[in-house]
C-alpha cells in the first residue's frame, strides 16, 4: 500500500508494511539474507490483514467506501472496457463533471456507461464537486441512456456519490425533477440495464442513475437512504453518532442482500478495493459479464415487466393478506454485533 | 436567608374556567385570531391574509372529492419495522404514538372517489403522521393506488405532504421512490392522467419521485417544495438562502410546477384538468 493516505484502522497494516520494506532495503544494502525473517513478517502481515478485514464494522466499511484511494468509476472504465469515448453536456444547461457518461465496448459489445465521479485531489474535487451531481448531471446521464436505447445497447451505471448536491442552483434547476424523471424513464428503458455500487450509494442522488435490471455492489460499498452523519444529526441530534446510525440503518452489502435490494455482492481483495485495483476490476468485469448475459436474453416486454416486478416487491409491510416479505431469515445485525 | 417571607402557606387559586383550546386559532402568517369553525368552513384558509393552514389528509377528501364518493382502500397496511430500528427511541414506539395520535396506520390515505363526477384513484399524504415520511407502507399504498388507476383505467390524483423518505426504514424507504416511479412509467405508457398536488411541505424523496411526475403539477400557495432541506443547503454553501426560496411561487418561477392554485379553487382546477385530459365535456364556465 503506498504511503500517505490511510484510515485509522489500517494503521497497523501500514506500519508492518513499512517495516518489511525497511528490512528489505537494509538487507539489500548489506547483502544479507533475511528471507526467513521476511517470511515471518509476511505471514504476520497476512494474518493481520485477515484479522482486520474480516471484522469490519459498518462504519469502517463506510470509511473504506469513502477511502481517498478508492477506485472510482473512471478507474473501472479504464480496466474493464475498451474504446472509451466520453460525451458531455445535458443539451440544456451545462456539462456536469460530477457525472461521467460515455460510449465504450465490453468484450467488444457496445455499451453506454454512466457514473458519479469524485476527484483524486482538491483541484479535481472542486471540478467534480466531490462526486455530487447537479440536475444537469442526471439529465446528461438520461440523454445517454436514451441514445443507448435508440441503438439497442446496454447501459451500465457506476454508483459512487455522497448524494445529489444540495445547493441553490441545484434547487432552482430542479434537482428533484431531474431525479424523479430518471427513475420513471429508467423503468421503461427497452435495453438491458445494470448498476454497480462501487463506493457510496447515498440517497436519491445514487438512485437517480440506479433503477436497473440488476444491482450489484462491491463488498465494502454501501447503499443508504441518507448518509450515516445525516441520519445521526437528525435522529440523535448529534452527527458524531454516525457509528450508531450506520449500524441501525443496515447499509452494508450483506444487509442489502438480505433486504432483497441487491442481486450480488462482488468480493473485494483483502485490504479493500484500493489495495488492488486490477483484481477488483477483474471481479467487477466477471460479474457484469455474467449478469449482462442473463438479462440480454430477455425480450423487451419481459425485461420491462421483470424490472417493474423487481422494484414492486421491495419493502416490508403487513396487511390482512399477511406480511410481506413472508417468513424468512431475520435481517442480520451488523457483522460486529454478531461476532462480539 | 430569603428576602421575602410568605405569610400564607399557600397562594389560593380559584379553579380555572375551562376554555376549549380548539375554539380559536391564531394565523401564523398575519397573527389574526380566527374562529376555528369558520376556518374549517373556509378550507382552513385565513380570511385576512389567505394563509393556507396545513390540514389533515381527510380534509383534502372533502376539499377535492364529491360528497360521499370516497371509498378507502388498504387502510390496514402497517409497518413491520424490518430493520428493528432504534435511535433514541424504538421505531415501533414512535409508530404506536403516531397511530394513536392520528388514528391511522401510516402517512397516506388511499382510495377511489370522484372529482366533479370524474372517478379517480386518489392518494393523500398526511403530514401529521411522522412528518408524512415515506417508508414501505406509504410506498406500497401509493403503488396500489397507481395499480388501481391502471386496472380501472381511471386517472390518478396524489396530494403530497412529506418531509421525505423515512430514515427508520433505511434503504427500503429509498426504494419506494423507485417502486412508485416504476409504476408511474406504466401509467404513463397506458395514457392515463396523473395530476400531482403538492402541499406544504413537499420535500426530499417524495419530491424526487411521484410529486414531480404528474402530467400536470399543482401547488398550494406558499407551500414549501424542494429536494434538500434548507438547513442542509445553508450548511453546505455557507451562505443565507434567498427570500422565497423553495416556496411554491419560487418553484413556479423556475418552471417546475404548472400553477399555484389556492385551495378554494383546487377541486375546480383539478376537475377541469382531468376533463381536458380525458376529452370529456367541459364544465360550465366559472362566474
Amino acid at each position: 500500500m503506498p504511503k500517505g493516505v490511510y484510515l485509522d484502522f489500517e494503521r497497523p497494516i501500514v506500519e508492518l508494511e513499512e517495516e518489511i520494506e525497511d528490512m528489505e532495503r537494509l538487507a539489500d544494502k548489506a547483502g544479507m539474507d533475511v528471507s526467513a525473517e521476511l517470511a515471518t513478517l509476511q505471514a504476520k502481515l497476512a494474518r493481520l490483514k485477515e484479522e482486520i478485514f474480516t471484522h469490519l464494522t459498518p462504519i469502517q466499511r463506510v470509511q473504506l467506501a469513502r477511502h481517498p484511494r478508492r477506485p472510482y468509476p473512471l478507474d473501472f472504465v479504464e480496466r474493464c472496457f475498451t474504446d472509451w469515448l466520453e460525451i458531455h453536456g445535458d443539451r440544456a444547461y451545462a456539462d456536469d463533471h460530477a457525472m461521467i457518461a460515455g460510449l465504450a465496448r465490453f468484450d467488444g459489445q457496445p455499451v453506454a456507461i454512466i457514473g458519479q465521479q469524485k476527484g483524486r485531489d482538491t483541484k479535481e474535487n472542486l471540478r467534480r464537486n466531490f462526486g455530487m451531481p447537479h440536475p444537469e448531471g442526471y439529465r446528461k446521464a438520461m440523454r445517454l441512456m436514451k441514445t443507448a436505447e435508440k441503438f439497442g445497447h446496454p447501459v451500465i451505471a457506476f454508483i459512487d456519490t455522497p448524494g445529489a448536491y444540495p445547493g441553490i442552483g441545484a434547487e432552482e434547476r430542479g434537482q428533484a425533477e431531474a431525479i424523479a424523471h430518471n427513475l420513471r424513464e429508467m423503468a421503461g428503458l427497452r435495453v438491458p440495464t445494470l448498476s454497480v455500487v462501487t463506493g457510496e450509494g447515498a440517497s436519491g442522488g445514487a438512485l437517480g442513475i440506479g433503477v436497473t435490471d440488476r444491482i450489484l455492489i462491491l463488498e465494502n460499498a454501501f447503499y443508504s437512504v441518507i448518509s450515516p452523519e445525516g441520519c445521526a444529526a437528525i435522529l440523535w441530534k448529534d452527527g458524531e453518532k454516525r457509528e450508531l446510525a450506520a449500524r441501525a440503518m443496515k447499509i452494508t452489502a450483506e444487509d442489502l442482500e438480505h433486504l432483497g435490494v441487491v442481486d450480488e455482492i462482488i468480493p473485494e481483495p483483502l485490504g479493500g478495493a484500493h489495495a488492488d485495483y486490477a483484481s477488483t476490476a477483474r471481479a467487477i468485469a466477471e460479474a457484469i459479464r455474467r449478469h449482462l448475459g442473463e438479462i440480454s436474453a430477455w425480450s423487451v416486454d419481459d425485461r420491462i415487466r421483470r424490472r417493474r416486478e423487481k422494484y414492486r416487491t421491495m419493502g416490508a409491510w403487513k396487511g390482512p393478506e399477511g406480511a410481506h416479505p413472508g417468513p424468512r431469515d431475520p435481517v442480520p445485525a451488523g457483522e460486529a454485533d454478531r461476532r462480539s | 436567608m430569603t428576602w421575602f417571607k410568605r405569610d400564607r402557606k399557600k397562594i389560593e387559586t380559584t379553579e380555572k374556567k375551562e376554555i376549549p383550546g380548539d375554539l380559536w386559532q391564531k394565523c401564523p402568517s398575519c397573527g389574526d385570531i380566527l374562529y376555528r369553525k369558520e376556518l374549517a368552513q373556509r378550507a382552513w384558509i385565513c380570511s385576512k391574509c389567505g394563509h393556507h393552514f396545513r390540514v389533515a389528509a381527510d380534509d383534502y377528501l372533502e376539499i377535492l372529492l364529491d360528497a360521499g364518493s370516497f371509498e378507502e382502500f388498504d387502510a390496514e397496511l402497517e409497518s413491520v419495522d424490518a430493520l428493528e430500528f432504534v435511535d433514541t427511541r424504538p421505531y415501533r414506539e414512535r409508530l404506536d404514538q403516531y397511530r394513536e395520535r392520528t388514528g391511522r396506520n401510516d402517512a397516506v390515505l388511499c382510495g377511489i372517489g370522484s372529482v366533479d363526477g370524474v372517478e379517480v384513484s386518489i392518494a393523500v399524504m398526511d403530514f401529521n403522521f411522522m412528518g408524512g415520511s415515506m417508508g414501505s407502507v406509504v410506498g406500497e399504498k401509493v403503488a396500489r393506488a397507481i395499480e388501481r388507476a391502471l386496472s380501472r383505467e381511471i386517472p390518478l390524483v396524489v396530494v403530497s405532504a412529506s418531509g421525505g423518505a423515512r430514515m427508520q426504514e433505511g434503504v427500503l424507504s429509498l426504494m419506494q421512490m423507485a417502486k412508485t416511479s416504476t409504476l408511474l412509467s406504466a401509467l404513463d405508457r397506458q395514457g392515463l392522467p396523473f395530476v400531482a398536488v403538492n402541499t406544504d411541505p413537499t420535500t426530499g424523496g417524495v419530491t424526487a419521485s411521484y410529486a414531480m411526475l404528474g402530467d400536470v403539477i399543482y401547488a398550494e400557495p406558499r407551500a414549501q417544495i424542494g429536494f434538500a432541506g434548507p438547513r442542509v443547503i445553508k450548511q453546505t454553501i455557507g451562505q443565507d438562502l434567498p427570500d422565497e426560496f423553495q416556496t411554491a411561487e419560487f418553484v413556479l418561477e423556475h418552471g417546475f410546477v404548472d400553477a399555484v392554485v389556492p385551495r378554494m379553487r383546487l377541486k375546480r382546477v383539478v376537475s377541469r384538468t382531468l376533463r381536458w385530459m380525458l376529452g370529456r365535456e367541459a364544465l360550465p364556465e366559472e362566474p
